[in-house]
């Protein structure tokens, strides 16, 4: 809502000296974002004064025509005689009223006005234009022609009102009344302790049997219609000057006559307006809801089918408007320009259902000045005044004759009234206000207040937002100050602090992070194409996805249900901006529909709902497990003057799942597996055990040389995922402390040969499980093949280290323990001592 | 070497004369003197210490003499050959002293190289500011609650009281899940979560007041993505349910978060807004930690953070709207609460002055890594 400080005094007796920006810091405190104090005519000094055009002389021989003027401009030169002008404009003739800049002035942008030379000529002035006075472009680039009342020499700044200030307001949803200079006045009047006079006061002729005739089919959808008739309209008559200039500061066009003094009455009270051309309406006007399909051609020009839910304005023919939202084409007020003008109105001043006007305004995507108050609600009482005041402008200023019939349809309604502690307010600020200040208060909102500790408040008619005691309680504090309220803290139970799954998900992200991984957070859209880049099977799990409705891109209308896509898109990025050696991770949910997701159904808010209820809605949602994911390519270590560099292979991306178990205290165990998007023949499958069962919790490998391709991504990267809702529920209970024995260690090194194909895991498995008690710990130290070994095997050395809890061990203890280590993977897998 | 020969006189055994002893230790003294390096010395060593050397020798000759001129004998050849492997070692001592400074000196190495074998990793500043907030309050006995990003329109919307068709419902540009079935969006009844605020109601469905959480999140809205927009972004909420909560408590709680996070003499300041769950309402803005409001009507001192405004806009705030207690079984004759919410992508933005949303966004390591591990 854009308010004109000069229009808002109107109202408002504020201060003469009080600027735009004193009037915005005192809205802004009772609660009106007042967004902006736009100062127009800025720098703008005179003479600047209405002329009459005497004569004309047509400049011949220049590029474009060009006119030599004389024009009076009254006294206002000093000498009184003919003003001389040179103009590029054309549409103006001899007799015309127009506005003219003098020498010596000054126009908006420091464009200083002297008497120059131009065209063989001398230009004492110029004639001016609309936006060279700041005034906004009104679309014609011609010079402003005044209406011809106005005296040669006559100040024109003080006439355009050229110099004000406009606030423009951020009318939150619950503020419907401020879309209005009645509702900002009264809000003005109230941040200043002074009298509102309102606008809206005025005398209502009684309704009576002999107005148009209206016929509400839909009470609940217009619960108030209001008809009047206005005839003998001169459809030459236009909009004068004063009204014009509000209506460009409100940041409306101006149009016609009848359709400006609509749009300013609507500022003016909050109330749309919609004037009929009461020729073209055939028969009485009904309200009611559009029969499915039935078709309407709004004032914009578009071919709308109706919804059965709109509710629409009809005549004989059908519908003529939709209701609250935009007239129709055929009943439009036509301007004196075109063959017939408009000589006969009939003004609507309704009040439309907010939901049923929402809908509408969303259904067909049509938001208008109307539909916007009345989805915030509009005043239901302010109708007939505003339809008085419509008359009363189109008999003064288009010289129109009020017929004496009025129609007024009105659903019976009662006051709304609230029952309130007085404390209450109080008791929500935690201020102790009293019962004076809150009766006060809320009569300044214009409630009506009865009752000692126990208060029932009367709302007004154009507060459909006050429902509540804490509605009300909320006027109070804010007209009290929301910057006095005090600064408490509250004292809550003693906290638990994180819990365990919380500091898990914190120490994974440290862990990767210490083990040199860099965070991306990436969004979560996915389309068909990625998967089918990531070589997933038709049947894969991951291509069952959330779908959106409405996508930002339709190339990526899902969810995802792998972090891998949106990952490798920041591994490609960075690479592609030059930075290749890469680790990058990221956590987050994936989505993963069940498939048998139920509908939502939205429950009611009177009540808690059931823990029936509740599970109904959770079921209605997909799986959304908690994943981990790192991506590498590049180095892993940089060459350096330390000596060669190492790049990151698929070890890292195992290692990464071990990095994030190890935070969780719980072994992965490894297989080789084949799963898209990994490399076949590098890919490991990672477990955890979950209550005594292996539970599959991730990936990790080489990425398949095609989907390297198919990504545009470095050679040989690699990645790995996991899942950390799995991880969670492996953790086992606290960790047992190891025994530290301080006798010496025993070291024995095996070196065990084994076909190429066995998995060193199992090897490394049998030893342990054959070494027994006393072995310490066991580490792979070197794996060979070559020529020695023979073809198809591999040597797997060990170090094995032995140590007793309670004693020294001999060379005896130590290699026996060994033998039964090495006995039992020769049992199991194979191994044959090398150089045994 | 002689036998002990009753006879023969040790004094007069030549060997053992004082002069011939005194020689011996002052030739050893030059030997150790004159050797310039420890190979040297351990040859002078050999020569004036070893088992051949002329001291050993005397000291032998001493067994063979009468007992009455033993002790006189021992004495003068031990403080001989004490002396002698006393200034040994001190040659030894300084030779070691200077070999070392020679080699230590050769071993220096230039410890300005640099090293950066294994670069730095770093945590998302958006998820070390996230757990930054959500520590202060922590501290103060909060919880830390979680919800689902996919959610149920009745959390998103209808428990915090935004009514079908209220206005409000559509200043928040959701985006809708397709059903199982394919669909529409009135039928399924599930959206990306607009805001963090469902979890206010699933935090208040599953505890009893009273309640005090902070839920931090990612969060969904249907902008596209540029300088200032991103359709994927992060709030976190705080809820405060019990008995006789009040807007003095809310404003004392963002207050106290300000501090902990900006400095002690930081403030906040609240103005009259509209949303649907809370009643009141209200903006929440905190003075500019950069300026403290010095660049307010001071055109010589422009701020680029809150642009000279004073006050850097945090987010939303109020007292919980009872209706959104009752929707969630909390009696509200009995309690009340406040919440309040606000973006971190703006916080990270204006602390750490980052101009383009974007680079929070995009994954590019050099925006993060010098974020390090905490924030």
């Amino acid at each position: 809502m854009r308010v004109p400080l000069s229009w808002l005094r109107e109202y408002v007796d504020l201060p003469a000296t009080e600027t735009g920006r004193d009037v915005q810091a005192k809205l802004v405190s009772v609660g009106l974002e007042v967004e902006t104090v736009e100062q127009t005519g800025a720098g703008l000094k005179g003479p600047l004064v209405v002329g009459q055009v005497l004569t004309i002389e047509e400049l011949e021989g220049f590029k474009k025509p060009i006119r030599f003027c004389t024009v009076d401009v009254g006294t206002a030169n000093g000498t009184g005689e003919p003003q001389e002008i040179v103009c590029g404009a054309r549409n103006f003739s001899v007799g015309d009223k127009v506005v003219v800049v003098l020498p010596g002035a000054v126009l908006p942008g420091d464009f200083a006005i002297a008497a120059r030379k131009t065209y063989g000529k001398t230009s004492h002035g110029m004639i001016c234009s609309t936006d060279e006075l700041g005034m906004g472009d009104d679309g014609t680039h011609g010079i402003i022609v005044l209406p011809p009342e106005y005296e040669p020499g006559t100040d024109a700044i003080e006439l355009l009102e050229l110099v004000d200030e406009v606030l423009d307001i951020a009318v939150t949803p619950d503020r419907g009344y401020c879309l209005s200079m009645r509702g900002v006045a009264r809000e003005t009047a109230i941040a200043y302790g002074l009298p509102l006079r309102d606008p809206a006061l005025l005398d209502v002729p009684a309704p009576n049997a002999y107005g148009y005739p209206v016929k509400v089919s839909d009470p609940i959808g217009c619960g108030n219609f209001t008809a009047r008739t206005v005839t003998g309209l001169q459809p030459e008559a236009r909009s004068p000057i004063w009204m014009q200039r509000r209506l460009q500061k409100a940041g409306m066009r101006t149009v016609s006559l009848a359709v400006d003094i609509t749009n300013y009455v609507m500022l003016e009270l909050g109330q749309p307006l919609h004037a009929y051309d009461r020729t073209r309406v055939e028969g009485p006007i009904g309200v009611r809801r559009a029969q499915q399909g039935e078709k309407l051609t709004t004032l914009d020009g578009a071919k709308r089918v109706l919804d059965a839910q709109d509710l629409v304005i009809t005549d004989d023919r059908g519908p003529i408007g939709l209701a609250g939202v935009m007239g129709g084409a055929d009943t439009e007020i036509a301007d004196a320009a075109e063959e017939a003008g408009t000589t006969e109105v009939v003004i609507e001043a309704a009040h439309f259902d907010a939901i049923a006007i929402a809908r509408t305004a969303r259904r067909h995507k049509l938001t208008s000045e109307a539909s916007k108050r009345f989805e915030r609600g509009v005043d239901p009482q302010a109708a007939a005044a505003a339809a008085q005041r419509t008359v009363d402008l189109l008999v003064l200023l288009a010289g129109g004759t009020a017929e004496a019939g009025v129609t007024e349809i009105t659903a019976p309604s009662a006051p709304r009234t609230i029952a309130m502690p007085a404390n209450h307010p109080d008791r929500v600020a935690g201020v102790a206000y009293g019962r004076e200040t809150v009766v006060r208060r809320l009569q300044q909102v214009g409630c009506d207040v009865y009752g000692q500790d126990e208060l029932i408040v009367t709302v007004p008619s154009w507060r459909p937002d006050l429902a509540e005691p804490n509605d009300l309680a909320e006027e109070v504090i804010r007209l009290e100050g929301y910057e006095n309220l005090p600064s408490t803290l509250p004292t809550p139970p003693s906290g638990r602090g994180l819990t365990d799954r919380q500091r898990l998900h914190r120490r994974i992200g440290r862990a990767l992070a210490g083990a040199g991984y860099v965070e991306a957070l990436s969004y979560p859209f996915i389309g068909d194409a990625v998967l089918d880049q990531l070589g997933l099977e038709k049947d894969d799990a991951r291509r069952r996805t959330v779908t959106l409705v409405n996508p930002l891109s339709d190339e990526e209308p899902a969810l995802r249900t792998t972090l891998l896509p949106g990952l490798l898109g920041a591994l490609r990025r960075n690479d592609g901006r030059g930075s290749h050696d890469l680790a990058l991770f990221e956590t987050g949910l994936v989505f993963r529909p069940t498939g048998e997701e139920t509908k939502a159904v939205r429950l009611p808010v009177d009540r808690r709902p059931t823990g029936e209820e509740i599970a109904g809605l959770d079921a209605a949602l997909p799986r959304q497990p908690r994943r981990a994911a790192v991506v590498l390519a590049g180095a892993r270590e940089q060459a350096g003057w330390w000596g060669k560099g190492r790049p990151s292979d698929w070890a890292d991306s195992v290692e990464a799942a071990r990095t994030i178990a190890r935070e969780a205290g719980v072994e992965v165990t490894v297989r080789a597996d084949r799963h898209a998007p990994w490399h076949p023949g590098r890919c490991a499958a990672l477990y955890v055990t979950v209550d005594g069962v292996e539970t599959l919790f991730g990936h990790a490998g080489e990425l398949h040389p095609r989907v390297v391709k198919e990504l545009h991504l470095p050679a040989r990267t690699c990645a790995m995922e996991v899942e950390l809702d799995v991880l969670e529920q492996a953790v086992d209970g606290a960790l047992q402390a190891p025994r530290i024995s301080t006798f010496p260690v025993a070291t024995q090194d095996v070196a065990l040969v084994v076909d190429s194909d066995v998995p060193a895991d199992a090897v490394e498995r049998a030893l342990r499980d054959g070494a027994g008690d006393l072995l310490e710990s066991l580490r792979l130290f070197d794996v060979f093949t070559g020529e020695q070994i023979g073809e198809g095997k591999k040597s797997l050395a060990y170090a094995l280290r032995f140590r007793a809890p309670d004693r020294t061990l001999t060379v005896e203890e130590a290699s026996a323990a060994r033998d039964t280590a090495v006995a039992l993977a020769t049992g199991r897998t194979g191994a044959v001592l090398r150089g045994a | 070497m002689s036998a002990p020969n009753k006879s023969y006189d040790p004094v007069e055994v030549e060997a053992l004369k004082p002069e011939e002893i005194e020689r011996l230790r002052d030739e050893a003294f030059a030997a150790f003197a004159a050797a310039g390096d420890l190979d040297a010395l351990a040859q002078a060593k050999t020569a004036h210490t070893g088992g051949t050397s002329p001291l050993s020798l005397a000291n032998r000759e001493i067994g063979a003499l009468p007992p009455q001129a033993k002790a006189e004998a021992g004495k003068r050849v031990g403080q001989a050959r004490g002396a002698v492997s006393k200034a040994l070692a001190a040659r030894q001592a300084e030779l070691e002293a200077e070999r070392d400074a020679r080699v230590l000196v050769e071993e220096a190495v230039d410890v300005t190289l640099p090293y950066d074998r294994t670069p730095a990793g770093a945590r998302h500043p958006l998820t070390t500011i996230m757990e930054r907030v959500a520590d202060v309050f922590v501290a103060m006995g909060y919880e830390v609650a979680e919800g689902p990003e996919v959610e149920a329109e009745w959390f998103n919307f209808d428990a915090l009281n935004f009514v079908p068709d209220h206005p409000a419902r559509q200043m928040q540009d959701t985006f809708f899940v397709q059903g199982a079935d394919g669909a529409r969006s009135d039928e399924s009844g599930v959206v990306l979560r607009t805001h963090t605020s469902p979890v206010q109601a699933r935090s208040l469905l599953s505890r009893k007041p009273p309640v005090y959480v902070v839920c931090p999140g990612r969060v969904y809205r249907t902008d596209e993505l540029d300088a200032t927009h991103t359709p994927v972004f992060h709030q976190i909420e705080l809820l405060a349910v019990d008995e006789g909560l009040t807007m003095a408590d809310l404003k004392g709680t963002l207050d106290h978060m300000v501090q902990a996070l900006f400095g002690p003499d930081m403030k906040t300041r609240l103005r009259p807004n509209f949303f649907p769950f809370t009643e009141p309402s209200a903006e929440m803005d905190m003075v500019c930690y950069v300026c403290r409001g010095d660049s307010v009507g001071n055109p010589d001192r422009p701020c680029r953070t809150c642009g000279s405004e004073g006050w850097i806009e945090l987010g939303g705030c109020g007292m919980v709207n009872p209706k959104v207690l009752i929707a969630c079984g909390v009696d509200p004759e009995k309690y009340s609460g406040f919440a309040f919410g606000f973006g971190i992508e703006r916080m990270l933005m204006f602390r750490h002055n980052v101009e383009d949303m974007r680079d929070m966004v995009e994954g590019d390591v050099r925006f993060t890594r010098p974020f390090g591990m905490e924030i």
